[in-house]
């Protein structure tokens, strides 16, 4: 039951949200709180409890569900050293999306039931070890993301709202063939048979349905040049839903990677590393030199999400034991570490009301200690030692440099740009003489604001300074995937 | 079984039919009890269904009417599904017909009368009972179709009337065809000619019958390229009707194709033959509804497009039922989960969108905007259906395409998945565009919508339906598949 607790905590919450009469509306932030810390304590507590020597899934409640023709779609959920570290990310920053919408005033009943909704829908992906329920997970975090950006968004939010769901759909279409072309041919939908199963007489040939799932997934993570949508929906949608589309949900983009393409079809994948590699070492790059030219910092965040995104990428299509580690846990630091950004940017957006990095300068004077979240959190993203980003990105480099020499040494091109957008950024933003517009701004003076850009540096540094404490949970998780690949 | 029993569901509701007619003839102060009538015998229909199963169904009892009414799980299922349309369809009526003011007995009376004969179309097993049944159900379908005060609606109605009788033209052609070749109207008795060695010799008349038979119920079905009434008629009849047309007709066209195609046509030398045919009509229909469905301006208009592209789904499982291991049950039954979850879904959108017209006087979509301040019962309801039919999971819409492509698949048709799939996300960009349009814009206009008893119990019905078989769809896949089973033993 534990999982089921976890991934239908928030659910709860929505239906009591929902039922609040209007008069105590305004009472559900701290009803989301209060399911949101519950649900980040209870996967704590999992996540301490989980065993790190033991081998194959844990917690897991397998149960029969529906069933078509010859199928059995089974309520199969379990957590492994991959999705165990993705599921406390989510309720960490679940916790961390409900306080930075404080601030929301607009029909806070829907809002925040829509954004307990999406952390169920993600946290659902993780634990699911059935295909089918895999997918509907993955469809059911659409609705919210569609209502939270449409409704609470800013600028051209319908449009970005309306082009994140018809990309996502697109995708999802591809991926629904390729999971439906497995399952005819294995008859299971199950994910731990099928990473066991040989496909014989599938309805397309396999690299066909490999591709078909990678679409799936690449435009989630999103590669290059299936990644417009992530600009739009990042610049126009509210902080929260920022913090956690490029939190928790690109990752299941990468978790998909692993988990069903590299896990389920490893010769296939194998055959295809180079292009892996090649796209993700291009990702890297392009998101850079795009994030460059970026005049709205969202929009930059976002590029820069896009380039962080193809080292994950990398690691993957590398396909050793050290490089998907890396890959893993670069979606974990850039999970707290762009969460921090966008929150930062978020809180500095509710008191200037622009984003346009030519109107802003020197606020470092105004708020302290906002920008100092933001200088700490923009060091954190440019691979400063001791920060999260930095082992990753040292594991990711480490992991791929014997079989893809030439793909490190490029997209430690994009690392650079990094530093160099990064900086320039924070010098034409924070630094910088100081504009008299801004005069008279308050800094960060909510306990929210304070507990949310604290909690989310602490972890920056834990998972800085303290990386084992995810790398032995993730390493264990690499074997079976390596065996299959070397067999 | 026998007597009267064999009937019940049937007579119960021409009984109401009848009983509407002489309370409102009699009675006229009394009109507002008439939907209750209705509903109420709907209500007796269903329970006498209901006192049938758990009895042992025969489809070989050939006492009842001599073999022409087949008394099993099929029609059963068939018989609850349209008891619940019908009783969703007057129940979103209510409203419309009294501010329409005039003839109100006789609305419910067709309305009872198009039950029944879409009930007696489920159940017959002869050629000339599913003829009779067809009229029955269609001639008030003329009338209704007509109903409205306005041009449209007239113009509606000779439409559906002319080319309807096209239609039925065409068809009874087919049935003499079959009659002359196999020298009988049992549906059985068609098969086992079809199924002998003279039935091989006379290939070619039997085919011709069955494309006949083909047109004949695609106008009913309506499938490309016997679709061009839709939307013409679903626009300009009126919005309970439409929705009626919609769930109703297509689905005892599909209910009748598939016992028709299994029992009288279903043996080998003719099943490959309607097979290819029903997957290009499936593919061809999917393809030209969704798009002529994206292009659409008018709410009723996409509806009626996007049913003919819904058709094309129901098409994949009768393309299906010819092949594979389980012969017939696998396709059979994704046909009628297929039918069912669209009903409850088709019929809860338009339901909403009766509410939201009465209301704004208008259904183009672009008025929907922002409807979810107006509305916000209306606006989620219509926005979880159009979410359904999609097909987006976990919804019961997504649940049929599963099942439906399941059986494609198992049948060798993974082109026609394929295009099904496809066709998918074309429909996406029309449904979804709507459910969009409910949420965003329309800042100007803050006038409430409000939702009367009647519209919010029967939206509350078919979206209750829909939440439900999303969750836990295994009791309607277990019905549709024990229903099938019936055809195939």
């Amino acid at each position: 039951m534990d999982l089921t607790i976890v991934t239908f905590l928030p659910v709860v919450a929505a239906a009591i949200i929902m039922l609040l009469p209007q008069q105590q509306e305004q009472n559900a932030k701290y009803v989301a709180l209060l399911f949101a810390v519950g649900g980040l304590l209870y996967s704590l507590f999992l996540f301490a409890d989980f065993d790190v020597n033991g081998t194959g899934y844990q917690l897991v409640e397998n149960r029969k569900w529906v069933e078509i023709g010859q199928f059995d779609l089974r309520y199969h959920l379990g957590v492994d050293g991959l999705s165990m570290p993705l599921v406390l990310l989510t309720t960490f920053l679940t916790v961390a999306a409900v306080l930075v919408s404080f601030s929301v005033n607009m029909r806070p009943r829907l809002y925040y039931s829509m954004l307990m909704l999406l952390s169920t829908s993600v946290i659902g992906v993780f634990v699911s070890l059935d295909f089918m329920l895999f997918f509907l997970f993955w469809e059911l975090e659409l609705f919210p993301m569609f209502l939270l950006i449409a409704i609470w968004g800013s600028g051209r939010r319908e449009y970005s709202a309306t082009k994140f769901v018809l990309y996502t759909i697109a995708g999802s279409a591809f991926m629904l063939l390729g999971i439906l072309a497995l399952a005819f041919s294995a008859n299971t939908f199950d994910i731990v048979e099928l990473s066991q199963a040989e496909f014989k007489d599938t309805i397309f040939p396999l690299s066909w349905v490999f591709l078909f799932l990678f679409i799936g997934f690449a435009v989630k993570l999103p590669i290059v040049p299936l990644h417009t949508w992530l600009p739009d929906a990042h610049g126009d949608a509210p902080t929260a839903v920022s913090v956690m589309l490029a939190g928790v949900l690109l990752k299941m983009g990468g978790y998909g990677l692993i988990r069903m393409c590299v896990s389920i079809l490893p010769e296939t994948a194998d055959d295809y590393s180079v292009w892996f590699v090649g796209i993700g070492a291009f990702s890297v790059l392009y998101g850079a030199f795009v994030t460059l030219r970026q005049t709205d910092l969202k929009r930059l965040i976002a590029y820069s999400s896009v380039s962080h995104m193809g080292l994950v990428l990398l690691g993957i299509g590398a396909m050793g034991k050290e490089s998907m580690m890396g890959a893993t846990y670069q979606m974990l630091a850039h999970g707290v570490v762009t969460g921090m950004l966008f929150t930062s940017v978020g809180l500095m957006y509710e008191r200037t009301h622009t984003r346009e990095i030519a109107r802003l300068g020197g606020l470092a004077r105004q708020m302290p200690l906002i920008t100092t979240g933001l200088v700490f959190a923009g060091f954190a993203s440019l691979g400063l030692p001791a920060l999260a980003g930095f082992v990753a990105e040292v594991t990711v480099f480490l992991g791929s440099f014997a079989r893809y020499e030439w793909a490190v040494l490029l997209s430690l091109g994009g690392v650079v740009l990094s530093a160099g957008y990064i900086l320039w950024t924070l010098q034409r933003t924070v630094f910088g003489p100081v504009r008299h517009d801004w005069d008279g701004v308050t800094d960060a003076h909510h306990w929210w604001e304070h507990a949310v850009v604290l909690g989310l540096a602490a972890s920056v540094i834990l998972l800085g300074v303290y990386p084992a404490l995810m790398m032995d949970m993730i390493g264990p998780a690499m074997d079976p995937i390596v065996q299959r690949l070397s067999a | 079984m026998n007597g009267i029993d064999t009937v019940g569901p049937q007579l119960s509701v021409l009984g109401a039919a009848g009983l509407i007619l002489v309370v409102d003839a009699l009675m006229p102060q009394q009109r507002r009890l008439l939907p209750f009538i209705a509903l109420i015998g709907l209500a007796f229909s269903a329970l006498w269904t209901l006192s049938w199963v758990g009895r042992d169904f025969d489809p070989n009892d050939l006492t009842t009417f001599d073999g022409t009414l087949g008394l099993d799980q099929y029609s059963a299922f068939f018989y609850f599904l349209f008891a619940g349309i019908t009783a969703t369809v007057v129940l979103a009526s209510i409203d419309w017909v009294n501010r329409e003011g005039r003839g109100q007995g006789e609305y419910y009376a067709l309305v009872m009368t198009v039950c029944a004969g879409l009930m007696f179309l489920s159940a017959a097993r002869d050629l000339i009972t599913i003829f009779l049944a067809l009229e029955l159900s269609s001639i008030p379908q003329y009338i209704l179709a007509g109903w409205g005060k306005d041009k449209r609606s007239s113009e509606a109605g000779i439409k559906y009337l002319l080319l309807g009788a096209v239609a039925s033209s065409l068809l009874l052609y087919g049935m003499a065809l079959l009659y002359g070749v196999s020298g009988t109207t049992l549906l059985d008795g068609i098969g086992a000619f079809v199924a002998s060695p003279e039935g091989e010799a006379n290939r070619s008349l039997l085919v011709l019958a069955m494309v006949l038979l083909m047109a004949g119920f695609g106008f009913k079905m309506a499938v490309v390229p016997f679709q061009m009434w839709v939307p013409d008629v679903y626009q300009g009849a009126p919005t309970p009707v439409a929705a009626f047309l919609s769930v109703g007709s297509k689905g005892a066209a599909f209910a009748v194709v598939v016992r028709v195609f299994i029992e009288a046509l279903g043996a080998d030398v003719l099943s490959d033959d309607w097979s290819m045919i029903f997957a290009i009509l499936a593919a061809v229909s999917m393809t030209l509804g969704n798009v002529m469905a994206v292009v659409q301006t008018d709410i009723k208009r996409m509806l009626g497009y996007s049913s003919i592209a819904q058709a094309g789904n129901f098409l994949i499982g009768l393309a299906a039922i010819s092949a594979g291991d389980e012969r017939f049950t696998l396709g059979a039954s994704g046909v009628l989960l297929f039918v069912a979850a669209y009903a409850f879904t088709n019929l809860g959108a338009f339901v909403a969108v009766i509410a939201i017209s009465q209301r704004i006087g208008s259904d183009q979509i672009k008025d929907y905007a922002g409807m979810w301040r107006r509305s916000p019962v209306l606006a989620l309801g219509l926005a979880f259906c159009l979410v359904s039919l999609t097909g987006i999971p976990p919804t019961v819409g997504f649940w049929a395409k599963l099942y439906i492509f399941n059986a494609g698949i198992r049948a060798d048709l993974g082109w026609l998945v394929v295009i099904g799939v496809l066709n998918s996300v074309i429909s996406a960009y029309y449904y979804l565009g709507v459910a969009r349009q409910l949420f965003t814009g329309g800042d100007e206009n803050t006038e409430r919508v409000p939702t009367s008893p009647s519209i919010g119990l029967s939206l509350g019905a078919a979206t209750l339906g829909v939440l439900v078989f999303s969750i836990i769809p295994m009791p309607l896949m277990s019905a549709a598949r024990d229903a099938a089973e019936v055809l195939t033993r």
